[in-house]
């Protein structure tokens, strides 16, 4: 089988393609600000600690001396030390990073389920009720901005109905535990059922609003996909084999029709984790996008480049697999 | 021809005309009759409509100023004097949401043509001179495609400095891929037609070939896109806006105006919900309408 | 309902349209068709004159934007225009097989080849698809030619046009249909392709005593492999007879123009193609759908459709050229 060399050229090319990505954070943090201590310390700053800053950050040297440094950094993953916290800055996203991907795989759980199960019944009873609904469902999800749909559920089950809490991962006096840094797997393993409960509560709303909008592109991929298919030659073929209307739909048709709706939730995947930035500061979540917006209106400038890059390279990784994936589904691609 | 259409009279001439033209405006009738079978495509078009309408003629639609503060008229509710309220300054949220239209028009127009204009040269030339030259650029288009969207526009924006101008050139340096990527597939369909074999043998030179044959060729997809995408730059615009690395106060860019009612979102509900509001709608429509013009230009629908 | 005339298919009156934006498309206007069992019927015409529609009809495959308005599909004693979409699945597969014109696109891309003969046989014979099937399977693909070490794990895209056939034709034949349906089973295919897969579906209707309909548009084809033959034309059956006497004596004037475009080695007389041109069944001719492409156009052509009558005995044409003919064939 092809599909290992495959593989193989696909890491290939995203190491490359990681290269330029750094390139082109070093060329956002290091070229285009012309005078970024003075930027971060204010005018008035004295001349010592200015000096002190730019040391600090490496200004000092030349731009090409800071380029190779700056990819060492990157190769023996040191970003430095954040301005802010004063932390080196992969401690920073290794601790705010899980809060992250928990919130972007359970938004994704819920877009992919919603999603396909909209879109399929849509196609099957194309005009009538379901399709109607789904298609209005749809429509709005991708029109509506995520952080004010965010703040009119705050304000609609936190403030006003009192379902579901306000903001953060957790209840202020429930203590999860941490294990993987994934909060729900986390009170799994230790059977930590109030903090899985608690941590549950906490992350419907935020899942919801920034799932949403991938539901809703789902849904209309995955509707135009199964209608495409259902006109195809071979449904034809099964039918004419005497299958059950279930069997056509369910075996043939869906699996094909699944295809394209996995290069959707690749492209999705992006989405979330710039949605994840809108909705993390809506919901006060502990999150990287969060991390990445405080470090930015401080210029905190190792932060930023570190969580960048860091968000970058895991939307490259989720595309890969999404790659992968889309070959193993379809055979028709192996070759 | 010329001469025997001389010698028939007017109506003739208008008949003739019509007859020659039968095909094009068959076929302006049958995407008219599409356009109006999809009715989703029709409140599209209005709300569009609506939208630029509102944009262009603000002052007409306002009596007070978007800016202007009234300190002793602030956190007022709805009322028939202020029907979306006023905000923590005493600012008409009528009038900053009216007004904010204009800001939207605005982004949507420049990034459109900074993101088209990168897209197309980057694209063309890809797809036109093909191997190493197509293999770099396209690269480079990936490695742009590597960031989502929002975080590259909100780091180029936070750095370049966080105001309108740089929200517009950051949108611009984020959407101009989409761009690329449709101008090379024009460039090589185009490219490989046997009449561009047929030009080069006469003598024509690349830049000419080029400048008439394939950038013609690349419009009309560019401009469906376009449209296509006009809604998520007014949410990427607007979600700097709210993050505060967008336009700054006292611009009443609508994603600030919902960031400005946050702290007051329990009782002064209507500083945020109104742009909000508005900026659903404007996407709504571009959304409607975009999914329109990808139904009737759908060939499978055309028969 | 119409006199039953063979003892596996009588179709009458079958009326079949599509709604359309360009309006209502009347594809099928009437069709009147019958056949025996074991027999091997070819219905040849022009692209878009309704063989395909008739073939999915039988199979109770019209679906929206078309319909069946009119008319009874009768197989065996089964009255398969009446029946309901789950007993229809009885009949599918099971009775009626069909092979079909693209064999790539007719197989579903992702499932292997042997699966999807599987599939069928599990169906047909109401077993789980387990050894016993696969067994069954490979005994169809060797039947079809195939050798099914190499083919049966190969996806359609890794199979030639001819292998594809194959793999359609061993799926069709493996529930030992009473009527097996092939819609242009030869058109995509290269020429020595066309040859051997027909000679593969007259061996194995020889051998299993199938009833076959074979549409096709190459009148070759038709002459080599069918008993009987039908001519469409714009949603009609304008002849229908042995297939010697279509061709040695064809009565209707489209039937006589279809044979003089047949090109033949040794033919001296000029080629032909037929003045006029297909009609547009959104608002087809009155009348005889052919009367503007017929030289012989008479008055009554203009107004009314003319029936199917047996000019001679097992010889039935759809033109007043023969009405009378025909008229006193039916009463002596």
């Amino acid at each position: 089988m092809k599909l290992g060399a495959y593989i193989l050229k696909r890491i290939f090319l995203m190491v490359i393609v990681m290269f330029g990505v750094a390139t082109i954070v070093f060329f956002i943090t290091h070229v285009i600000p012309a005078d970024p201590v003075g930027a971060i310390l204010g005018g008035n700053a004295p001349i010592e600690r200015v000096d002190a800053m730019r040391r600090q950050l490496g200004l000092d040297k030349p731009i090409t001396l800071q380029f190779i440094d700056y990819i060492k950094g990157i190769v023996h993953a040191d970003f430095g030390i954040s301005l802010k916290s004063s932390r080196p800055v992969l401690k920073d996203i290794i601790n705010y990073f899980p809060a992250t991907i928990e919130l972007a795989i359970a938004s994704m759980i819920f877009a992919v389920l919603v999603g396909v199960v909209l879109g399929v019944f849509s196609a099957i009873y194309r005009n009538k009720s379901i399709d109607h609904f789904s298609r209005v469902f749809s429509i709005l999800g991708v029109s509506m901005p995520v952080f004010w749909l965010g703040l009119l559920l705050l304000l609609l089950f936190y403030y006003h109905l009192d379902l579901l809490p306000g903001g953060g991962r957790n209840s202020l006096f429930i203590f999860p535990p941490r294990i993987t840094g994934l909060l729900l797997l986390d009170s799994i393993i230790a059977g930590d059922w109030t903090a899985f409960w608690d941590g549950l509560s906490h992350i419907i709303l935020p899942a919801f609003v920034l799932g949403y909008a991938s539901a809703a592109s789902i849904a209309r991929i995955m509707r135009a996909s199964m209608l495409d298919i259902l006109k195809q030659d071979f449904i034809r073929t099964a039918k004419s084999k005497g299958l059950s209307k279930r069997v056509v739909i369910y075996r043939h048709a869906l699996k094909n029709a699944l295809i394209p709706v996995v290069t959707i939730i690749g492209l999705s995947f992006g989405s979330l984790l710039s949605g994840a930035v809108l909705t993390e500061t809506i919901f006060s979540w502990p999150g990287l996008g969060r991390y990445i917006v405080n470090a930015l209106l401080v210029l905190d400038y190792p932060a930023v480049t570190g969580g960048t890059l860091f968000i970058a390279f895991i939307y490259s990784l989720a595309n890969l697999v999404v790659d992968i994936s889309y070959a193993v589904l379809d055979p028709r691609m192996r070759v | 021809m010329l001469n025997t259409v001389k010698n028939i009279g007017q109506k003739e001439k208008i008949k003739l005309f019509l007859e020659q033209r039968k095909p094009i405006i068959e076929d302006w009738k049958h995407t008219y009759y599409l356009w109006k079978s999809t009715p989703l495509a029709m409140i599209g078009t209005v709300i569009i409509f609506i939208f630029l309408t509102v944009a262009i003629f603000a002052p007409l639609f306002t009596t007070y100023s978007p800016t202007e503060q009234f300190m002793e008229e602030r956190l007022l509710p709805p009322s028939s004097q202020h029907i979306f309220g006023t905000d923590q300054y005493g600012r008409d949220i009528f009038s900053r949401v009216v007004y904010g239209a204009r800001i939207e028009v605005w982004i949507i127009f420049i990034v459109s043509i900074i993101s088209v204009m990168i897209g197309i040269i980057v694209g063309i030339t890809a797809g036109y001179f093909g191997s190493a030259v197509d293999e770099i650029l396209m690269r480079i288009t990936d490695m742009f495609l590597a960031f989502p969207r929002l975080i590259l526009a909100m780091v180029l924006t936070a750095v370049l400095g966080p105001n309108l101008t740089n929200t517009m050139i950051a949108i611009s340096l984020v959407d101009w891929t989409v761009y690329a990527r449709l101008g090379r597939a024009e460039a090589m369909k185009v490219k490989s037609q046997p009449y561009i074999e047929a030009i080069r043998a006469v003598g024509a030179k690349d830049l000419r070939i080029i400048a008439f044959h394939v950038l013609p060729m690349s419009i009309s997809p560019v401009i469906v896109q376009l449209t296509l995408r006009m809604g998520t730059i007014i949410l990427t615009a607007a979600g700097l806006g709210f993050l505060g690395l967008g336009a700054q106060p006292p611009t009443p860019e609508w994603g600030a105006i919902v960031s400005d009612g946050r702290s007051y979102l329990v009782d002064q509900w209507w500083i945020s919900t109104f742009p909000g509001m508005a900026i659903a709608f404007v996407v709504l429509g571009f959304n409607l309408l975009g999914d329109g013009i990808r139904d009737i230009l759908d060939p499978r629908l055309r028969r | 309902m119409q006199k039953v005339r063979g003892d596996l298919l009588n179709i009458s009156k079958l009326k079949v349209v599509f709604y359309t934006y360009r309006g209502i498309i009347k594809a099928l206007n009437g069709v009147e068709l019958w056949m025996n069992q074991g027999e091997r019927l070819g219905i040849v015409g022009e692209t878009g004159c309704g063989k395909s529609v008739t073939a999915l009809s039988i199979m109770g495959l019209i679906e929206q934007p078309g319909e069946i308005i009119e008319g009874d599909i009768l197989f065996g004693d089964k009255l398969l225009t009446s029946m309901k979409e789950n007993e229809l699945i009885n009949i599918r597969g099971k009775e009626i097989s069909m092979i079909f014109q693209e064999p790539n696109a007719a197989l579903n891309p992702v499932m292997k080849v042997g699966f999807q003969i599987a599939e069928s046989i599990g169906k047909v014979k109401n077993k789980k698809i387990g050894k016993e099937v696969y067994a069954e399977v490979r005994r169809m693909l060797e039947i079809a030619g195939l050798d099914w070490e190499r083919t049966i794990n190969l996806y359609p895209h890794e199979l030639s046009g001819g292998m594809a056939q194959r793999v359609m034709i061993a799926m069709a034949l493996s529930s030992n249909p009473k009527l097996l349906i092939a819609d242009e089973p030869t058109s995509a295919l290269d020429v020595t392709i066309q040859a051997q897969i027909l000679e593969l579906l007259d061996e194995l209707v020889k051998k299993f005593g199938n009833a076959v309909i074979l549409i096709t548009h190459n009148m070759g084809v038709a002459a080599e492999f069918c008993d009987k033959m039908a001519v469409m034309y714009a949603g009609n059956m304008v002849e229908y007879a042995r297939t010697t006497n279509i061709f040695e004596n064809p009565h209707h004037h489209y039937t006589r123009g279809l044979l003089k475009a047949v090109p033949k080695i040794g033919r001296t007389d000029e080629l032909q193609s037929i003045p006029g041109i297909v009609p547009d069944l959104v608002n087809p001719p009155s009348g005889c759908r052919f009367h503007p492409r017929c030289k012989h156009v008479m008055d009554i052509c203009r107004k009314d459709f003319p029936p199917l009558v047996e000019i001679k005995p097992g010889h039935y044409v759809a033109c007043y050229l023969y009405w009378k003919e025909g008229i006193k064939n039916a009463n002596s």
